[in-house]
């Protein structure tokens, strides 16, 4: 991993263009996070039976019958998300701050907007797992089909703007003393207009509806998105600055 | 202990003098509203209140970038009073809005995009609190404050938007209505005025507190670092 983290500065001294340098550190953040997951699989295994767990809830607490479904089950999917989500970020950050492996990460003579991207796209891997193997089961436990691209679309568009703003939060977050309870307080209003736009799109193809009833929210996503990729791209510098 | 600015007393009886003013206006000045009655009168104050309110969140996100920017304490010290200034007269936006919705909508709460906005709002802003409240390191306190007062306060456009896009029922007074708002009522000359001047009223009441928080943090700060200097 030490001979990944390296690879920038030799690129530079090769001559390469500053945003190759960007790349190359960004991918490997991601891919220091994919071998670290690969090995212990704590990550995924806790996001993805938690999720499950919040499913068979629901289950229960919605009488999740024919009828009910059509309607719920975009929300149900969101919640879920949501809250699965919450948790890998919190613990994707925390083993950052506990092995004191940020404090590597930042010594780094790599720019830091790199390494937030790395986490971002880290996260975003570990999201879109979950949500893929999440769908499926969905589909088969109440069988219903969800394969829909306009469904994936639509779960792509709200991952990326989940992600991108609990990577922020969640790294500062974990630098707090009520690190573990803090996280979705601090997410969960920010990202409400996500979930809002997010949940009705996915209604909308679900429910098979025009395309000119679905794009105001499809829009709203992709807004979020880039207004918030480019917030934290700013403010990140301050949030892991000692 | 520096002593307490001239100007500021200034502002303070200013205040003062038109709030008493603006509630004379507001109960004898404006006229009675045709249909909704005595009920109405909450209007101009809680648009005030509102009004404030998102001032108050505005200033904390300015404060919170021109502290990223330049690094001085002075900054954090007033976003952090702004935000709980803000709070205040949000909640007093909401309370007043339920008192009027009762009679006018036939319930204290609807789930319309301006009242869901404002509920998030003040969540977005609590969770400030407890994020500044789980920190001790003053400076990255500041620093943590600053980025969560500029995230929070773009979300809530966005929050708006979103709810809107189901349909709303909260009447929009001043520009055009959307068709099924309802409580929506012309403002008579004398009404404008008074609302006019119930929202110049507030602006002073927010800029007097702003100061005094500001003026008690500084002293705040000055206090934990004698207890520090005791300590050591």
């Amino acid at each position: 991993m030490t001979q990944d983290l390296s690879i920038p500065e030799t690129t530079t001294v090769r001559g390469e263009s500053a945003l190759g340098a960007f790349l190359r550190a960004m991918w490997a953040v991601v891919w220091k996070d994919l071998a670290a997951e690969m090995r212990s699989r704590e990550l995924l295994s806790a996001m993805l039976v938690f999720a499950l767990l919040v499913i068979l809830i629901f289950n229960f607490a919605l009488e999740l019958d024919a009828k009910t479904r059509s309607t719920v089950t975009s929300g149900v999917l969101w919640v879920t998300f949501t809250f699965a989500g919450t948790l890998g970020l919190n613990r994707s950050m925390a083993i950052e701050k506990d092995r004191g492996c940020l404090d590597g990460l930042l010594l780094a003579p790599v720019d830091r907007a790199a390494i937030y991207f790395g986490k971002v796209l880290g996260n975003l891997i570990f999201m879109l797992v979950v949500e893929m193997i999440v769908l499926p089961v969905y589909s088969l436990l109440y069988n219903t089909n969800l394969f829909h691209p306009g469904l994936l679309l639509v779960i792509l568009l709200g991952s990326v703007g989940y992600v991108v703003v609990g990577t922020l939060l969640a790294s500062m977050a974990v630098q707090t003393r009520t690190r573990d309870v803090l996280l979705p307080i601090l997410l969960f209003p920010v990202v409400i207009p996500l979930v809002i736009a997010a949940v009705k799109g996915s209604a909308g193809f679900l429910q098979a509806l025009e395309i000119p009833e679905i794009m105001p929210w499809l829009n709203l996503l992709i807004v979020y998105d880039v207004i918030f990729t480019a917030v934290a791209f700013m403010v990140f510098d301050y949030v892991v600055e000692e | 202990m520096e002593s307490k600015p001239r100007l500021l007393t200034i502002i303070d009886a200013v205040s003062v003098t038109l709030l008493v003013v603006a509630t004379g206006m507001v109960f004898f000045y404006a006229p009675m509203e045709a249909v909704m009655g005595q009920v109405q009168r909450v209007f101009y104050f809680h648009v005030a209140a509102g009004w404030v309110g998102m001032l108050g969140f505005l200033v904390a996100a300015v404060a919170g970038i021109v502290y990223l920017r330049t690094g001085r304490r002075n900054w954090d010290t007033i976003g952090l009073s702004a935000v709980e200034i803000g709070m205040v007269f949000a909640f007093i936006n909401i309370v007043t809005g339920s008192i009027w919705a009762r009679p006018i909508w036939n319930t204290w709460w609807t789930w319309d995009p301006r009242l869901t906005t404002a509920t998030i709002m003040e969540l977005i802003y609590a969770a400030y609190l407890m994020l500044r409240q789980g920190l001790e390191d003053p400076d990255r306190r500041a620093r943590f404050g600053a980025v969560y007062a500029i995230v929070g306060f773009i979300s809530v456009p966005l929050t708006f938007f979103s709810a809107r896009l189901f349909r709303t029922i909260h009447p929009v007074v001043i520009g055009s209505n959307q068709p099924g708002a309802e409580g929506a009522f012309d403002m008579t000359p004398k009404m404008l005025q008074t609302f006019l001047f119930s929202l110049l009223t507030f602006s002073f009441i927010f800029v007097s507190l702003l100061w005094h928080r500001v003026r008690l943090g500084r002293l705040a700060e000055k206090v934990e670092q004698i207890k520090l200097k005791v300590a050591a």
